[in-house]
């Protein structure tokens, strides 16, 4: 560990103070004293320390009241209590409020070295699991959101500015664009990262169970209701709620969302206890919730709730500069996952990529490249590997010349430019084939 | 490293032949004159009947006092059973940088542990804690190369597994 470990004992006999002074340094740890608890909660209030050891028996406020009132404190310190006087009870005491362990004195050397040892190792792994959450994060949010394109710097700095804040979010874009990666990043970005992000499919539900899903219900509050269950919203309490679809709920349910948005209260289906929760809402649509306000189908009081920020994800045809770095991303993502060495693409197939117009947006792409690599053999993924069929050559082409240009290309370079093979496939002879070869330039890739 | 001395002061009985010996592994490991003396304490004053030990904290306050600080470190060498408050017995202490520390034979003989007698050990034993409370004495704090002299032990067989002389990088720190 670079930084050494701090530790504050905590005894009222002097002798004991700086006996343990001595050895501690002698270790190599950082040492300082109190006489008392008071002292100790005064030294604690503007300094950290890793590990505190205390006496429990001392005159004035004991060690299990100080024991007490540094949990109230929150602070990440590690607490061993010490006593000369051993019983079973205090130290279960000690050990309920949240004591790290417990010591009788005088205690033997090694017994205090194994001691201190567990509690040097359980800071190094909380500090590790502290810098592992961050890495975690960090790559979180950035991998999973991809791109250099002026497009999508733009809704990587709204995710940046919005994330800090409260404010309920709608994100908007074309299905598979991403939208619940963004509510992620936003998630992650946030004060609530540590705190869960809880996601509902609201078009994958009907009226009732969303009700359910959402609010929680009672043990008998309707058929199959064997358990009380909590509900979406209580689940996120401290955290996210992320509703995608939102655009496909009812009109009962828009109330009733609307009122636990304004009120961050909600009753659990066959209950009557009131729930709080504070959860921070995040939506998602790919559909214009204006048009739908205009025409009755969405509450516009809801809307103005839920949009106070929006996001709009823009569809892969929109940024296809990002697609080589999409594609590295997958490559890399799916021969990880396949245990398969890492592949390159082929340029014609990256050209073709970022020609096609992907309806389908990133989740295309994404299946695309998966499918890719499960059927190709080879170190480079080409163009024959790709899913493009006749009904897929439609963006690139503007005349019939360039229609059967892309088409003799994609038939040769599926039979590994054998000319007799092609020809065949092609229904033409070989002549006719080398002729087309000759007219377009056609080259292997 | 500044010139001094090193003084072990013997408190309790030690035949020449054995202080010797620790002395010449003391000179090994540091590049300064090392002489024993012999010295004397009221035991009684430091016996605690209810432990049955004697007071390692308070004898290194004697020793202190009693070393000539000007011309180094002075470790204090002791036959008896010696322990902290806080802790059920110690092999020996120092002061980290200071200018004295302790050391005793009590625990490092086999025979405490009912084994036949094993002079040669006893005298490895009793050299590395004289070497290791130097090195405290020095400004060394404890170190997890198993082989080095400043690895702390808190049982004899701890004792017997590591060297008797410093690693590479207490050396350097020296």
């Amino acid at each position: 560990m670079g930084k050494k470990i701090s530790i504050l004992v905590v005894d009222d006999e002097d002798s004991v103070r700086d006996s343990l002074t001595n050895w501690f340094l002698e270790d190599g740890f950082q040492v300082e004293c109190a006489e008392n608890a008071k002292k100790a909660l005064q030294l604690l209030e503007h300094t950290q320390y890793d590990i505190i050891l205390a006496d429990i028996k001392m005159p004035g406020m004991d060690g299990l009241e100080m024991l007490k009132r540094i949990k109230a404190l929150k602070t990440d310190a590690i607490v061993i209590m010490m006593t000369a006087f051993a019983t079973v009870n205090t130290a279960v005491i000690a050990l309920k409020d949240g004591a790290f362990d417990y010591i009788t004195k005088p205690f033997d050397p090694d017994d205090l070295s194994h001691l201190i040892r567990n509690a040097s190792k359980q800071i190094s792994l909380a500090k590790e699991n502290e810098t592992l959450k961050t890495k975690v994060i960090a790559l979180e949010s950035v991998e999973d959101l991809i791109g250099n394109s002026q497009a999508m710097k733009h809704v990587l700095d709204q995710v940046e500015s919005v994330a800090q804040s409260n404010a309920s979010v709608i994100i908007t874009g074309e299905s598979g664009t991403g939208k619940e990666l963004v509510a992620r990043a936003i998630h992650a970005n946030s004060s609530r990262k540590y705190y869960p992000l809880v996601s509902v499919h609201c078009g994958a539900l009907t009226e009732s169970l969303l009700e359910s899903e959402l609010f929680g219900h009672e043990k008998g509050a309707f058929t199959g209701a064997i358990y009380n269950r909590k509900g979406r919203f209580e689940m996120a309490d401290s955290g996210t709620i992320f509703l995608d679809e939102i655009a496909t709920i009812t009109p009962k349910m828009q109330v009733e969302l609307l009122r636990v948005l304004e009120t961050k209260t909600f009753v659990r289906v066959g209950g009557n206890k009131e729930i709080s929760s504070d959860f921070r809402v995040i939506c998602a649509t790919n559909r214009d919730l204006k048009t739908l306000v205009k025409q009755g189908i969405f509450r516009e009081d809801l809307y103005y709730r839920l949009n106070v920020v929006n996001i709009n994800v823009p569809p892969l045809r929109e940024r296809v500069e990002d697609i080589p770095l999409l594609v590295d991303y997958f490559i890399g993502k799916y021969c990880t996952k396949m245990n398969k060495p890492i592949v390159t693409m082929d340029d014609a197939a990256i050209k073709r990529l970022e020609a096609y117009s992907f309806p389908g947006n990133i989740r295309e792409l994404e299946n695309m490249i998966e499918r890719a690599i499960v059927i190709g053999t080879e170190k480079r993924i080409m163009l024959k590997d790709l899913p493009f069929g006749k009904e897929m050559i439609d963006s690139s082409v503007e005349s019939l010349e360039d229609f059967e240009r892309t088409f003799i290309l994609q038939i040769l370079n599926k039979y590994n430019w054998n000319i007799t093979q092609t020809a065949k496939a092609l229904k033409v002879d070989r002549v006719t084939l080398y002729n087309k070869i000759k007219k377009y330039d056609l080259k292997p890739d | 490293m500044i010139n001094q001395t090193i003084t072990l002061t013997a408190f309790g009985y030690f035949g020449k032949s054995f202080l010797d010996k620790v002395a010449e592994a003391v000179k090994y490991e540091f590049p300064f004159p090392v002489r024993i003396i012999e010295s004397h304490v009221d035991l009684a004053e430091y016996f605690d009947p209810s432990r049955r030990q004697y007071d390692g904290n308070k004898l290194l306050k004697s020793v202190n006092k009693l070393a000539r600080q000007d011309t180094g470190k002075t470790i204090g060498l002791f036959d008896v059973d010696l322990y902290i408050p806080i802790l059920t017995y110690i092999f020996g202490q120092a002061i980290l940088n200071g200018e004295t520390g302790i050391a005793s034979t009590y625990r490092l003989s086999n025979e405490h542990y009912g084994l036949e007698p094993d002079h040669e050990l006893l005298l490895q034993r009793f050299t590395k804690v004289v070497i290791h409370e130097l090195g405290h004495a020095f400004g060394l704090i404890h170190c997890t190369t198993p082989t080095c002299v400043m690895r702390p032990s808190t049982y004899v067989e701890d004792i017997d597994q590591k060297g008797l002389h410093f690693c590479q990088q207490c050396k350097g720190k020296l």
